[in-house]
């Protein structure tokens, strides 16, 4: 057999890897803070658009391509819950907003979905952090938030 | 043992070919720590643009170079171990594909014409050249495996009542996850990427390809780092004077490796659409179950140095520590050995973050994540083969290796050099830093309308570390080929320090045999990778088109 104190320290990784998991499914179901939805592709997502669909809901198309995102400059009203609808006209890009905790990548073929909220007033920056040609330090966008 | 001619010349080109491309590696390494924190605010230096630099980094480090260690390294535990050099044929053909395959990588990444990163994702487009280059080098790692495999059942006629050795385990362990885990990579590169980069082609359906290349992507990442697992449980215990705590822990611990390798490389896609996130909660799972052997490793290995501290006379709770052979010139493995695994503690910590379901949100393509396996492949890894270099060049060739000191305190500096590095790499990427970007042109620029000055010290951290590393690194270079001008004065041979069992464990039969672990390792990647090949289709659609990665307009557009 495997020696005991090998087998304690066995158990004691899989317990102490267990709270770790618990601990990230309860924020991801107990705060909704999941993983971008799979959407089926559609070529209207490869428009890009700002909706207003109710007061405090928005939908957004961004559409992502060498090396600019469309929109580039987003306003939207404080407290406002946003769906991001994220695809690329061309190769891989990515999509992150660091304070929301939005990251996503935009791959050509696929939609790629996320809901978040804008709580509080302020300008949030959005960069492409995956690598897509000579112009990629230069991919950048902003949601201002009223 | 004494060792052919042949095969001991095709083994110290398998040694030098790698390590003088390293040279170019480790240039590019240090120049991107430059670009970054914005001391550089160009596109590019003596002609290589940050990019194509970030290629050659990747493309040469983290394939090239352990790719040809993993087969030197195998080539050399087998022999030492089963007393028999592999047939002629093997190891003749093998190193011959691998040479002439990184030898065209090389030429195409300096020409420009394949700085599609390491990572090669359609539709950004390389020349049909470094594809054909890169599967020729995967190739030839195949063949040496089959002339390990051929001796080994030689072998095992002559010796019935042997057990396989835990060196011979874990380089076919190795092996073994590595073919299957490059065929889909083989198939990605010669039977899709290839004809689309010769234009036979049109279409290609991005989210598959990209699926396909992290089947391979990720188990690459133990493929570096099982051969310095193999050195942990059969060379360390003995170099720090002590014997191996648990041989069946070890074997496990490998087993293990085996079954949970290849299913968890879609952790690489948790933040793209086309894979539902049903699939990601399993991918998480398992991906939390492939700690578990780096765990037992942790604990096999750390119980048997403080073995040898205890028998060097320590007492106490932690005295055993300051009793291990640090820093001492003839045991200069040791310090390689023991700061890998030091890093190695950060760099498991990290992966967690990353595994972990929708925390990789956080973190995902940011500094965090080079960060994080920096001190797994530049911890480790890395330090395995400057270390082991060095002493199967010193063996195999006969010639004295003259700077000692040198060789010892670079383990050190290059801890230090690394512990910065991720520190600023992680810290950067916690507040927003992209990865893989030219920062010094656009946000650590403060000429730039995007100017963010968050990202200038975590930057310069990085920066230092770097500068650290490339010390460390140009060290090394000197003391090796300074070896390599040197005189041989003894004969050539294989040999290498040879751990003993500190218990006399009670045999498990299924720890000895490889197949039902082979057949489980089967379901697993099934039970990933059918759903996720079954959604790729169903939420994705191909593309007719390739780009250049720096030219914007559709290639197929201009043609018409
Ligand atoms: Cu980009």
């Amino acid at each position: 057999m495997v020696d005991k104190y090998e087998l304690r320290a066995i158990i004691s990784s899989g317990v102490l890897l267990s709270l770790f998991f618990f601990a990230v499914l309860y924020n991801s179901y107990s705060r909704k803070i999941d993983m971008p939805t799979c959407v089926p592709f559609e070529k209207t997502f490869e428009k890009s658009a700002v909706k207003k669909i109710d007061d405090g809901l928005y939908e957004i198309y961004l559409v992502a391509h060498m090396w600019t995102f469309d929109p580039e400059e987003i306003e939207i009203p404080a407290g406002s819950t946003v769906d991001f609808y994220l695809t690329s006209k061309d190769i891989v890009h990515g999509f992150h907003i660091n304070e929301e905790g939005v990251n996503m990548m935009a791959v050509p073929g696929t939609i790629n979905k996320i809901t978040t909220k804008f709580e509080e007033e302020g300008t949030y920056r959005f960069v492409c952090n995956e690598f897509c040609g000579t112009g990629h330090q230069n991919m950048m966008g902003k949601i201002i938030v009223k | 043992m004494m060792v052919s001619n042949q095969f001991k010349t095709t083994l110290l080109i398998g040694l030098t070919m790698p390590m003088s491309l390293f040279i170019l590696g480790v240039y590019n390494g240090v120049m991107q720590t430059l670009y970054r924190s914005g001391v550089l605010h160009q596109h590019a230096t003596a002609g290589i643009n940050y990019y194509q630099g970030l290629t050659m980094h990747g493309v040469i480090n983290a394939i090239v170079l352990t790719t040809f260690f993993a087969v030197v390294f195998g080539h050399y535990t087998i022999t030492n171990y089963l007393k028999k050099e592999p047939s002629k044929w093997s190891y003749m053909l093998s190193m011959i594909l691998m040479v002439i395959g990184s030898a065209i990588d090389l030429v195409v990444m300096v020409l420009g014409k394949a700085s599609a990163l390491y990572t090669f994702y359609a539709p950004l487009q390389a020349s049909a050249l470094f594809y054909i280059g890169t599967a020729m080098l995967i190739i030839g790692s195949w063949i040496a495996f089959a002339g390990w495999v051929k001796i080994w059942f030689e072998w095992k006629k002559e010796n019935p009542s042997l057990h396989m050795p835990i060196a011979i385990l874990g380089t076919f362990v190795n092996f073994t996850m590595w073919f299957m885990a490059s065929i889909p990579v083989i198939y990605e590169l010669l039977v899709l990427l290839t004809p689309w980069a010769l234009g036979l082609t049109n279409q290609v359906n991005v989210p598959m390809t990209r699926t396909l290349f992290w089947m391979f992507g990720h188990p690459l990442v133990y493929f570096w780092i099982l051969p310095a697992y193999v050195g942990y449980y059969t060379m360390l215990p003995k170099i720090a004077g002590g014997k191996l705590y648990s041989g069946n822990a070890a074997r496990l611990a490998l087993l293990l490796f085996l079954i949970l390798s290849t299913p968890v490389g879609v952790h690489h896609q948790f933040s793209e659409g086309g894979i539902a996130p049903s699939i990601k909660l399993w991918v998480s799972i398992l991906t939390f179950g492939v700690s578990i052997p780096s765990f037992m490793t942790a604990f096999t290995v750390g119980a048997s140095l403080e073995y040898a501290g205890r028998k060097r006379g320590a007492k106490g709770l932690f005295q055993w520590m300051s009793r291990l052979p640090w820093l001492r010139a003839d045991n200069y493995l040791f310090g390689y050995f023991i700061c890998g695994l030091i890093l190695f503690i950060f760099g498991g910590l990290s992966g967690i973050v990353n595994g972990s379901y929708t925390l990789n949100q956080l973190v995902h393509n940011t500094g965090w994540v080079p960060g994080h396996f920096h001190m797994t492949v530049a911890g480790p890894s890395i330090l395995f083969i400057l270390g082991l270099t060095l002493f199967m060049y010193q063996h195999l060739s006969g010639k004295p290796m003259t700077s000692k000191f040198t060789v010892t305190i670079i383990p050190y500096l290059w801890t230090v050099g690394v512990s910065l590095l991720s520190h600023g790499l992680m810290a950067g990427g916690l507040m927003g830093e992209p990865r893989r970007t030219n920062m010094g042109l656009t946000y650590t620029n403060p000429e730039s309308p995007l100017y963010n000055s968050h990202w200038v010290p975590s930057s310069t951290v990085t920066m230092v570390g770097g500068l650290i590393m490339g010390t460390a690194a140009l060290l090394y270079f000197i003391s090796f080929f300074k070896m390599l001008c040197n005189k041989a004065v003894e004969l050539p041979t294989i040999s290498m320090p040879e751990s003993e069992e500190l218990h006399n464990e009670r045999e498990i039969p299924l720890l000895l045999n490889m197949k039902p672990w082979i057949i489980l390792a089967v379901i697993l990647i099934g039970s990933t990778y059918i759903p996720s090949f079954k959604n790729v289709f169903k939420y994705g659609k191909p593309v007719e088109s390739k780009y250049h990665m720096d030219n914007p307009s559709n290639l197929i557009d201009n043609e018409k």
